[in-house]
Parts: C-alpha cells; sequence; structure tokens
C-alpha cells in the first residue's frame, strides 16, 4: 500500500507537487482527477489511497474510482461507471457505489455532480438561444477601409454637394413659392411678359389690383357692347382725338372742337364708364383713367 | 568680393559635399568647388543617391536641398508652361483634366441609364413600388444587439429624431426571427438593427418589412450631437428633404431607394430640414442639415442631428435570414477589393 501520509508530507507541504497552483490566498490543485480543486489532504489525488472523482465527457457523467492495487499501472488505475442521466438515480448510483467509503469522499462527488449537471443544463439551454458570433476583424483591412473611408470624405466635398443641390432644387421650382427672391420674381415676370400672357403680372401683384382688374374688364365689356352702334365709333373718334389733344394741351384752349368732344367726353363720361383711348388696351397696374377724371371737371368748368 | 562671398556662402553648403566627396574619394571636386562654383554643385559620382549618405544630419541637409530644387524646376516648368499658352492664345491646346478616381473609375455595365425601361419597369413593381406609389406610410423601429451601451443607445435616439415616425425599442435578447412578424403585425415598415462591439456601433441591419430586402451595412466614424462643432440646436418633428447623391449603378439604384423610402413622401419645406445620404467610392454618408436660402445665389447649411458612414456589405431578398437567405449581393474582398477603381455602388 502507498504510504498517504508520506506522499502528502512531501508533497503537500515540504517539496514540489507540479500540480500545485499557490495564490495569495488558497492552493489549487490543477489535477484532472481532482475533486474538489484545492490543495488539501484530503483532497489530494496522489496522497489518498482510496479516492474517487464525478467527471464527465460530452454531456456523459462519470464516477471514477481508485483502485490502489494497480497503483504501479497508472493507467489502469483509475475504474469509471457511467451514471445515469437521470439525477436521483445517479445519486442512488454513487451512493450504493461508494456505500463504506468515507463520508467526505461520497459527499464531495455528489457536491460535484450536482454542480456539473447544473451546467451541463445551462449549456443546452444557451444552446438554444441566439449565439453571438464573433467575427475575425484582420488589422490591415480596418486601416485600409478606414484611410479609404477619409479620403473618401475628403473627395465627396459634402457641404459644397448638399448646397448645389439644394440650390438646384429652388431653381427647378420645387419649393413653389415659399421663396420670394426678387431677382427670381422679376425674371420669371420678364419671361412671361415676353410670351404675352398676363396672369402672372397679376399674380405678382395683390389680390386687391386682382379685383380692380376684374372690375376693369366688366368696363371693357360695356363699352365694347356700347361701341358696337354707330354713333359710338363716332364718338370713339372724337375720344381718339380729343384724347390726344388732352394730352397734349392742359387747359388752356377752348375751341368749340374741344367743347363739343369734351361734350362727347362728359356724355361719355355721364354714361358712367370711362371712355377708351383708341382700341381695347391692355390693363395696366397704375391707372391712367384716374388721371383724366383729374382734368375733366377743369375742362367742364371752362365749357360752361 | 562677391565672388568670394558666393564661394564662401557655398563653402559652407560645400564643405559637407566636400566631406563626402572626400568619402567617395573624387578629387576633382576641390579644386572643382571653387572653379564652379556658379555651375554645377559638384560632381557626383552616378547613381549617388541622398540615402546613402550616413550622417543623418548631413544627409536630412542634402535631402532638403533636393526638395527644394525640384520644387523651384516644377515651378520653372509651371511658368513657362503658362507662358506658352498665353503665347498660343486660342490656339492653346485644352487644359488638361486632371486624373481622380472618379475619372478613373472601371466603368460598371449595371449603371444606370435614366432612360432604360428595364429598370423603369422593375421600380415599378419590386417591393418599393407601394411605397412610391403612396399607398403606404413609413413606420420605422430602431432596436439594437443585445444589452447595448451609452452609446449606442443615444445614437438610436439620434437616429429616431432624425427619421419621423420612428420607435426605438429596448432590445431585450430576443430573436429577430420572431420580432419581425410582430412588427409587421403592428404594421411598421422598417426595422433598423444596429450592432454594438465594445460600446461602439459598428453595423446596422436595415430591413424593409413585409417582404422586402436586408441590407447589412457597416458602421463607422459615429459622431453623436455633443461631439458636433457648430451645430444648431435639435431636429423639429418635420419631415426632412431627402437628398441621394451619386447612386449610380442598379445596386446602388435600390439601395438608394431604400434610404428614400424611411422618409415620409411630403417634405415639409417649412422644417428646412434635410437628410443627405451621399455615395462616394462605395462609402456613404449620411449628414443632417437645417438650411436657410439667403438669396437665390446663396445657401447656408448648418449641420444638427448625428452623422455615420455605412459601407454596404451584404444585400438579401426577403427579410432578415441570415441562414437560408438568398443574397442578391455579398462584399467579397479578395475578389471585389482587388482593384482600387472599381466601385459597387
Amino acid at each position: 500500500m502507498q504510504h498517504d501520509d508520506v506522499i502528502w508530507d512531501i508533497i503537500g507541504n515540504k517539496q514540489f507537487c507540479s500540480y500545485k497552483v499557490k495564490t495569495k490566498t488558497q492552493n489549487f490543485c490543477r489535477n484532472e482527477y481532482n475533486i474538489t480543486g484545492l490543495c488539501n489532504r484530503m483532497s489530494c489525488p496522489l496522497a489518498n489511497s482510496q479516492y474517487a472523482t464525478i467527471r464527465e465527457e460530452k454531456g456523459q457523467c462519470f464516477l471514477y474510482m481508485k483502485v490502489i492495487e494497480r497503483a504501479a499501472f497508472p493507467a489502469r488505475m483509475w475504474e469509471k461507471v457511467k451514471l445515469s442521466k437521470n439525477y436521483e438515480r445517479a445519486l442512488e448510483q454513487i451512493d450504493e457505489n461508494l456505500i463504506y467509503w468515507p463520508r467526505f469522499i461520497r459527499h464531495k462527488c455528489k457536491q460535484r455532480f450536482t454542480k456539473i449537471t447544473q451546467y451541463l443544463i445551462r449549456i443546452r439551454k444557451l444552446t438554444l438561444k441566439r449565439q453571438r458570433k464573433l467575427v475575425p476583424l484582420s488589422r490591415k483591412v480596418e486601416k485600409r477601409e478606414k484611410r479609404r473611408e477619409e479620403k473618401a470624405l475628403i473627395a465627396a466635398q459634402l457641404d459644397n454637394a448638399i448646397e448645389k443641390e439644394l440650390l438646384e432644387r429652388l431653381k427647378q421650382g420645387t419649393y413653389g413659392d415659399i421663396y420670394n427672391f426678387p431677382i427670381h420674381a422679376f425674371d420669371k415676370a420678364l419671361e412671361k411678359q415676353d410670351e404675352g400672357s398676363e396672369s402672372e403680372e397679376d399674380e405678382v401683384e395683390d389680390e386687391e389690383e386682382d379685383d380692380e382688374d376684374v372690375g376693369h374688364k366688366e368696363f371693357v365689356a360695356e363699352n365694347e357692347i356700347e361701341e358696337s352702334d354707330l354713333s359710338d365709333f363716332e364718338d370713339m373718334n372724337n375720344l381718339k382725338g380729343s384724347s390726344e389733344e388732352e394730352e397734349d394741351d392742359d387747359e388752356g384752349e377752348t375751341s368749340e372742337n374741344e367743347e363739343s368732344e369734351e361734350e362727347t367726353e362728359a356724355k361719355g363720361k355721364s354714361k358712367g364708364k370711362t371712355p377708351l383711348k383708341g382700341p381695347v388696351r391692355k390693363k395696366r397696374a397704375y391707372v391712367e383713367i384716374e388721371y383724366e377724371q383729374e382734368t375733366e371737371p377743369a375742362q367742364k368748368s371752362k365749357a360752361t | 568680393m562677391d565672388v568670394l562671398r558666393n564661394t564662401e556662402a557655398k563653402k559652407g553648403a560645400k564643405t559637407k559635399k566636400q566631406k563626402r566627396m572626400n568619402e567617395c574619394k573624387d578629387v576633382e571636386a576641390e579644386t572643382s568647388v571653387q572653379a564652379d562654383s556658379v555651375e554645377e554643385e559638384a560632381a557626383f559620382p552616378p547613381n549617388f543617391s541622398v540615402s546613402e549618405i550616413k550622417n543623418k544630419q548631413r544627409r536630412h541637409f542634402m535631402f532638403m536641398k533636393l526638395k527644394q530644387e525640384k520644387r523651384k524646376r516644377k515651378l520653372e516648368l509651371k511658368k513657362k508652361r503658362k507662358k506658352e499658352r498665353e503665347a498660343l492664345g486660342d490656339k492653346a491646346p485644352p487644359k488638361e483634366v486632371p486624373k481622380t478616381i472618379e475619372n478613373q473609375r472601371i466603368y460598371d455595365e449595371t449603371t444606370v441609364n435614366p432612360e432604360d425601361e428595364e429598370v423603369a419597369f422593375d421600380e415599378g413593381t419590386d417591393e418599393f413600388s407601394s411605397y412610391f406609389n403612396r399607398l403606404t406610410n413609413p413606420k420605422v423601429l430602431i432596436t439594437t444587439s443585445d444589452r447595448p451601451r451609452g452609446r449606442t443607445v443615444r445614437f438610436c435616439e439620434q437616429l429616431s429624431t432624425a427619421v419621423p415616425d420612428s420607435h426605438v425599442y429596448y432590445r431585450r435578447g430576443l430573436a429577430l426571427k420572431r420580432v419581425i412578424p410582430q412588427c409587421i403585425s403592428r404594421g411598421f415598415t422598417f426595422l433598423i438593427v444596429i450592432n454594438e462591439d465594445r460600446k461602439v456601433p459598428n453595423g446596422m441591419v436595415l430591413c424593409h418589412l413585409p417582404n422586402g430586402p436586408t441590407a447589412h451595412f457597416k458602421v463607422s466614424s459615429v459622431r453623436l450631437r455633443k461631439e458636433m462643432k457648430r451645430r444648431g440646436k435639435d431636429p423639429t418633428e418635420h419631415s426632412p428633404e431627402v437628398i441621394l447623391n451619386n447612386f449610380t449603378t442598379r445596386l446602388g439604384h435600390s439601395i438608394g431607394r431604400m434610404f428614400a423610402a424611411l422618409f415620409p413622401h411630403d417634405p415639409q419645406f417649412i422644417g428646412r430640414q434635410v437628410a443627405t445620404f451621399h455615395n462616394q467610392r462605395d462609402f456613404i454618408f449620411f449628414r443632417f442639415h437645417r438650411y436657410i436660402f439667403k438669396n437665390e445665389k446663396k445657401v447656408g447649411i448648418q449641420e444638427l442631428g448625428p452623422r455615420f458612414t455605412l459601407k454596404l456589405r451584404s444585400l438579401q431578398k426577403g427579410t432578415f435570414d441570415s441562414k437560408y437567405g438568398e443574397y442578391e449581393w455579398v462584399h467579397k474582398r479578395h475578389e471585389m477589393d482587388s482593384s482600387r477603381r472599381k466601385f459597387h455602388l
């Protein structure tokens, strides 16, 4: 038989044990057959003839028992018993195999077995959950990517690109009428006057002026209806002439012609409509008609 | 006197050369120093390079001199060329366009031609057609990988302010395959998962929900709001405009449409906010700005919002399924990164 105490005396305390790991507070035993993992008199597999452990292999738990008679053949020294997958059954198995063995070893075996089953359950549960996949990064590649990104950033000139895009959108009119920049609107107006449409000019002005224009349109329509009569045509000619003379001469002349013309003008005025200067003209923003109204009363007084 | 001073000045430079001359055992140089002070600097043995000088100080000095001379010669050449141009006047040959990587880019046969009917047809019938036909409104769910750290969480929050109608949810270890049907049932159109590594966001999975493509990006250079200089106030609730730059190939087009589908159709111009996805050399830069038109020729922009860059790693048909999904495009480093002039987006 082995001299356990002697062995322990040597390896445990005085001399070297290759399985011993010393830390500040504790000593551990790296022997794979150690039951507790600590370096103790009771736990040392080398210094105990009667020894047993539990070890697991690929999810299967085995009870290992040391047969000291075969100490000369270390490869055959440990006997293993496969334990049942059922927890209670396995505990019973441990008990029946280690019957009459010291309490310490029995207890520690069961403890170790419990721990092992617990961590096996955990492994099974975790593998069902999502696994974190670790992807190795190549340092060279990462550096290369970083460098390329910086250069791409410089080449991109983001601020300029964004500003250009925004200005283009403004030019194309995606923003509608939100932004009224004077030159922009004026250019628009110029373009559209060339085309000959009037609506844009009105849009530029206020809505009130639109209403005035609408009113003027009505005036024009009624005048046109009047002009359809021959008499009005004559009046038209007179009006034409009178308008010219009005513009040329202010209040000085008081010829009969003028008076008659003024009367006709007055007639025209009395009808309540503004006389036309020649054919139907485009309506302008500033109203010439008002000008005529101002001068007429003076002439009227002269006539009478 | 001048000659003397010249020689003295040059001697100061030349003593070092002289010493080297001695090293190289060129006796002529000593005599030639005084004689040829104006012409050659010295007679070097052929195949002599500055790097052969063992003394660091001297070597550095000679190298600096070499660089200066090079620069001088270059300037002279430039001036000469400019003079020639002016002399020729109209007949001068046109200015040469410098080569850039964008100029030299290898032509990609999948570049989209704007009038291409096939592309137009495809785009009319792909997964985003329902968005572009105004049938659906975007609704975005932003989440992270497991156990996000502070930076990632803040990044998600800021991203959700940049994208209108987005919600941030904490991922409690849920599997994406389970999350996706729930999202669909709640009417989300987009799922964004920010992957985190070592407390920093480094990946993004952008999944279009009903049955749409899943894009996996690498995220880099994330700047949160407080790290940005000269930034404006926080973005408001108005829907921003979207700018997509440089998405030229078919793949780029589909990615661009994906980004466009994140945002509501009608931007609210009152808000004056713009989100930009700019593709340059396969890197997509995201910026969020507020703009103001000073006049019709000038616009000022101020950066709000987070900024980050994306690099497409893979595009997969169907929703997220890394094992059985059908990949439309995968970035294969050894094949695709071999040429510096070839880009895919």
